[in-house]
């Protein structure tokens, strides 16, 4: 049994079937990349994950325990996190407060009325927010204005607001998407850092193969909304079925 | 101190000192003086300040922080005079059960309105706010004339039953006998200053008001309602759910308002459904807006520069004109007190409504950031170089 599975979903929007029987079974502790040209059902399968989308039929179970018909922030509460292709951070806070925020929604659930409580008396929580800024080196920019941030500053801010969570499992959607060569390199070595030390599992939805094969240990391939394969980096590299779907799609653009 | 840092503690003194020191700050000329009247130092504009501040205050903390700007808020305001003056009607005039029903009774109020009006975000959260406010205003018109008196409005009357004391001759609101609208006034050479107990009263619970709104600006929940105006989506894959600190957020601003209600009520036991007709809502609006949503004090500067300019320019007209300019010869006297009359006396919304627009074009952050940039020029002049940041403190 894998920590999170994926049995018989189907979504379909109007005339397009999104996704067609699609089962996925994530390990534990283990980074599980979902690859698939434009239009495969990613984001799709993604989005049922984390309540954003309600699938037609089917299940997801995450620690045997269904994620349908939960909110996304009921889904967050059961150890689920997710890094946007677009960083969503608060852009008017400070960036400890960005921070901060996970810590408090983790100690005090969904909704608590802490109106008499004074923020900067809670110092074992500040401690925390800041040992999150040390390991993603942004220490040094805790009182910054988050909108002022550089695009691979909001990332990493993201994704310590994530790890500060303690999440069992990360979904990351595009990572690296419109980053930089060694940016791109600089977010790879982070999420290593963290899969490492933190035995994280991980979701990864990703366009750059360099990415995928230097972070992957399984691989699943999405095309037309179906897996083609499930496999490990190697396997997946010579498969023909990967090829003729990558191959496909440029043949008909 | 009181749960707050120094610098909030010190914040917290200065603003009970200036609301202490009212009746003096407020009269700044001698009535001698031809200025004299641009002295706002009588009790009833002073209490005004108050109540608005105390409104404009509570409007801040749904608006300033969450970003849900509610077009309906003065349907709290009418309910809480409601209220108050019904407690008058049936209990006693004493304040505090009046002052205590108008907070509750705004208070379910606001659950009601939103629970509904928070389905929705944006535009539409507003124009729901709006349609509800309305309805309230209409209803106290026919349906609820009962309720309301109708167009008449609810007064205190001598046959009313007055459970608790029925016996006593007040006919006014009283704190344990002490009638409101006893002043005492001081002459200092040719100054006058009045000091009314209505207006401390409405000053002590302005200074509550705004320690309350300082610890909720300083509170975790109110890290989170910044959140909510920030990015409800990181909320909600944070694990938070949006809408009830939204709706907190709501009814704490809607009791904020039935307290000023109340206290409207507390002045001037009566009660009318023009105070829930939908340009009041839009008053506390800019209100907020020219002082400076989002900031502590913000509001209440929007609250007291509307009041000042309502009850004091529109006593200027004509003839007062003809007084200032009649060293000029006719002939460019009158244009000119014709010219300065369109925004004086009834015009002065005129003069609001420049004021208006100049901060909202040129100071967004309202007259807070004005006095902001004006200390931070003026620190750049004394010490050059240093780099000495105007902004709040942070979180910790």
């Amino acid at each position: 049994m894998g920590i999170l599975e994926v049995k018989d979903v189907n979504k379909r929007f109007g005339g397009l079937q999104a996704l067609k029987d699609v089962n996925l079974s994530v390990r534990e502790n283990t980074v599980h990349a979902i690859i698939g040209p434009n239009g495969a059902g990613k984001s799709t399968l993604l989005n049922c994950l984390v309540g954003k989308l309600i699938p037609d039929t089917g299940s997801v179970l995450f620690e045997g325990q269904s994620v349908l018909g939960r909110k996304p922030h009921e889904i967050n509460q059961m150890g689920i996190s997710r890094v946007f292709q677009t960083p969503e951070i608060f852009g008017d806070l400070s960036v400890l407060e960005n921070v901060l925020i996970p810590v408090f929604a983790r100690r005090d659930g969904a909704f608590r009325l802490h109106a008499f409580e004074t923020v900067a008396n809670e110092s074992e929580l500040i401690e925390q927010a800041d040992a999150i800024l040390t390991d993603v080196n942004m220490i040094d920019k805790r009182h910054a204005h988050a909108a002022s941030l550089s695009r691979g500053d909001k990332r990493r801010l993201e994704m310590a607001m994530c790890l500060v969570q303690n999440p069992k499992l990360l979904l990351l959607d595009e990572p690296t998407a419109g980053m930089a060569r060694a940016n791109t390199n600089a977010t790879i070595d982070l999420l290593k850092e963290v899969h490492e030390q933190r035995d994280i599992t991980m979701v990864i939805i990703e366009h750059d193969m360099h990415v995928v094969f230097s972070l992957a240990q399984r691989i699943t391939v999405l095309a037309q909304g179906t897996p083609l394969v499930e496999d490990t980096p190697e396997n997946i590299k010579g498969h023909p079925k990967v090829k003729e779907a990558y191959l496909g799609e440029t043949q008909q653009v | 101190m009181l749960g707050l840092n120094k610098r909030d503690f010190l914040l917290l003194l200065v603003v009970s000192a200036m609301a202490a020191l009212t009746p003096f700050l407020f009269q700044p000329f001698a009535e001698t003086s031809p200025l004299a009247q641009f002295n706002g130092g009588y009790p009833d504009l002073m209490a005004k300040v108050a109540i608005f501040g105390i409104f404009a205050m509570g409007f801040n903390i749904l608006f300033g922080l969450t970003g849900y700007l509610s077009f309906g808020h003065a349907a709290f305001l009418g309910v809480g005079s409601y209220a108050a003056v019904w407690m008058f009607k049936l209990l006693s005039l004493n304040i505090f059960p009046a002052l205590i029903l108008a907070i509750l009774v705004s208070g379910l109020f606001s659950v009601v309105i939103g629970y509904i009006s928070l389905r929705r975000t944006g535009i539409y959260f507003s124009i729901l706010t709006l349609a509800m406010a309305e309805m309230s205003y209409r209803l106290a018109y026919s349906v609820l004339t009962p309720l309301t008196n109708g167009e008449t409005g609810l007064q205190v009357r001598p046959t009313d039953p007055r459970i608790l004391d029925r016996n006593s001759s007040a006919n006014y609101p009283n704190l344990f006998g002490l009638e409101l609208s006893d002043s005492y006034q001081l002459s200092l050479g040719n100054h006058v200053f009045t000091f009314n107990v209505g207006f401390y009263v409405c000053a002590v619970f302005f200074v509550i008001a705004f320690y309350l709104s300082l610890r909720i600006f300083r509170s975790p929940f109110g890290m989170m309602l910044r959140a909510i105006k920030s990015n409800q989506t990181r909320m909600n894959y944070t694990g938070l759910n949006p809408r009830p600190y939204a709706l907190a957020a709501f009814v704490i601003s809607g009791m904020y308002a039935g307290l000023a209600g109340g206290l409207l009520a507390v002045m001037d036991p009566l009660a009318g459904a023009e105070r829930m007709v939908w340009t009041a809502s839009g008053e506390v609006v800019i209100m907020t807006i020219l002082g400076g949503a989002g900031t502590l004090l913000g509001p209440v500067l929007g609250a007291g520069v509307i009041k000042y300019l309502e009850n004091i320019f529109s006593k200027i007209n004509e003839n007062v004109l003809e007084g200032w300019f009649h060293f000029l010869p006719e002939v460019v006297r009158e244009p000119v007190v014709w010219f300065f009359a369109r925004f004086t006396g009834e015009g002065w919304a005129l003069t609001l409504g420049l004021l208006f627009m100049l901060v909202v074009i040129f100071l967004p952050g309202g007259l807070m950031q004005g006095g902001q940039k004006l200390v931070g020029l003026f620190r750049r002049k004394k010490k050059s170089g240093d780099d000495a940041t105007t902004h709040s403190t942070p979180a910790e």
